[in-house]
């Protein structure tokens, strides 16, 4: 298997908190790999740390043996290669659905102005989003502004793709058709990191499940081990909080 | 009230009116230029020149207009710099609007959501493609209603330009007052013309405002 993304010894803390520490986790190309993990164990920074959003203080974090950091020149250029998703639907308001997602292609890319709306308008055809393209996000659901921003993700063409919790600010009958997009990107060979609490789409996506608390990696294994016989007292603590039975 | 009396001003004050409008504007002109500039320098932190803007921006704000116009006009020759008393209205009014619109636009910069520098940051965005792109479009929109509201207030101010011996619609207006104790006209003339100058500012702003947000976000 070859790797992508490979993170090593990495350590991060805010002031006197650590948030992360000595994180090791290695990602082959076409991996997926999804992150649980309690409220507040440090999902998010790790992903923030992958595309430099984050400064590190300790470790490494290496895009096909290029080093991530955000104080150099050529951060702008990895972070093309690493697509990324937030949890608020972070879409540029001022703008179109298609223009959010031409801007960084035509801008960032320089890429040919035609061939970008062709490109745009399939990937919205195939997130079921034809008919929003001159719609501004104010005028979309939810769940239809994260297919948006996956989209805007998906045309710069990353290496990568990061997902945090993007169904979690969603009402729940919306949460299904953005997991079925990441759904479909997974048939498509795409390397992801995807943090979610969606349980039941975790274990039908991921190649390797990674249990993050108090900003240590616990326990790491694939989906059917991971949720069926977890190794340790935490892991099987973390997944009874999911289940529910009548006192 | 005399109608005749009336009609005979109307040309002094229409000319009055001109010299208002014009000063008013390029003063006003001076004011969005200066004002964004020094918003930019605030919300960029930009070392050194943050702490000089913040100074301006305190000092012209706490200080009444007549006082900024006469430090200008009788303290420049002072020191040796003559300028005109319309040189001058426009550019005390530049300065006085200028640190008003300069917290608008900061405020309008401040409002827009960080995790918006962060998605197009995550897109490869240069700080200032993304600043152009992304943050500028959305400040400005949501600056519109403090900008108008400033673009009024400074129009009114213009009324104390006389105290510098313009012949503005103030200026006018006393003049004929002094001459001719023609009062009554005299203000009427001066009220109507003010509301003529204002009135399609407040239209025009609003249109602008249900303008731009419909241009910029939908709705
Ligand atoms: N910018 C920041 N400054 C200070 N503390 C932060 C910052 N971002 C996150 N934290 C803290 O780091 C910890 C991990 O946060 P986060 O990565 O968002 O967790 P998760 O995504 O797993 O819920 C939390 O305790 C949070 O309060
Ligand atoms: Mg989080």
């Amino acid at each position: 298997m070859e790797e992508i993304l490979k993170i090593e010894g990495l350590s991060k803390s805010f002031d006197d908190l650590t948030v992360l520490e000595d994180i090791n986790l290695t990602v082959a190309k076409g991996e997926v790999v999804v992150i649980v993990g309690p409220s507040g164990c440090g999902k998010s920074t790790l992903l923030r740390c992958i595309n430099g959003l984050e400064s590190i203080e300790e470790g490494k974090v290496l895009l096909d043996g290029e080093t991530v950091n955000p104080t150099t020149g050529n951060i702008r250029k990895l972070r093309e290669r690493i697509g990324m998703v937030f949890q608020s639907y972070d879409l540029f308001p001022h703008m179109t659905i298609l223009d959010n997602i031409m801007l960084a292609p035509l801008k960032v890319q320089k890429r040919d102005k035609a061939e970008v709306k062709k490109e745009a308008e399939e990937l919205l055809a195939r997130v079921g989003l034809s008919s929003k393209k001159d719609n501004y996000p104010r005028q979309l659901s939810g769940g239809q502004k994260q297919r948006v921003a996956i989209v805007r993700a998906l045309i710069m063409n990353p290496e990568v793709l990061l997902f945090d919790e993007v169904t979690a600010a969603l009402d729940p009958e919306m949460v299904r058709e953005v997991l079925d997009v990441i759904l479909d990107l997974a048939s498509q060979d795409r390397t992801m990191i995807i943090v979610t609490h969606e349980m039941a789409f975790a274990k039908a996506i991921a190649d390797r499940v990674v249990l993050l608390d108090a900003g240590t990696i616990v326990e790491q294994s694939d989906p059917i081990s991971f949720f069926e016989s977890p190794k340790t007292e935490r892991a099987k603590k973390f997944l009874s909080t999911f289940e529910y039975s009548k006192q | 009230m005399d109608l005749e009396v009336i009609r005979s001003y109307i040309p002094l004050f229409a000319k009055a009116f001109f010299l208002t409008l014009r000063i008013g504007w390029i003063g006003i002109a001076l004011a969005i230029l200066i004002g964004m500039l020094s918003a930019f320098v605030l919300y960029f932190r930009i070392p050194m020149l943050s702490g000089f803007i913040k100074f301006y921006i305190e000092l012209f704000r706490n200080t009444p207009l007549l006082i900024q116009l006469f430090f200008i006009y009788f303290g420049l020759p002072a020191i040796g710099l003559s300028i005109s008393a319309e040189v001058c209205g426009a550019v005390a009014l530049g300065l006085l609007g200028g640190s008003y619109m300069a917290e608008s636009f900061r405020s309008g910069l401040e409002a827009v959501p960080y995790i918006q520098t962060e998605s197009a940051m995550a897109l490869g965005m240069s700080k200032g493609r993304l600043f152009i792109s992304v943050i500028l479009p959305q400040a400005i929109s949501i600056s519109v209603p403090a900008i108008v509201a400033n673009i009024i207030f400074l129009l009114k101010e213009t009324s104390v330009f006389s105290a510098i011996s313009l012949m503005d619609l103030m200026f006018t207006a006393k003049d004929l007052i002094g001459l001719y104790y023609d009062t009554t006209e005299s203000l009427f003339l001066l009220v109507i013309f003010y509301v003529i100058m204002l009135l399609p500012v407040s239209f025009a702003g609003s249109f602008l405002e249900k303008k731009m947000r419909y241009s910029m976000f939908g709705d």
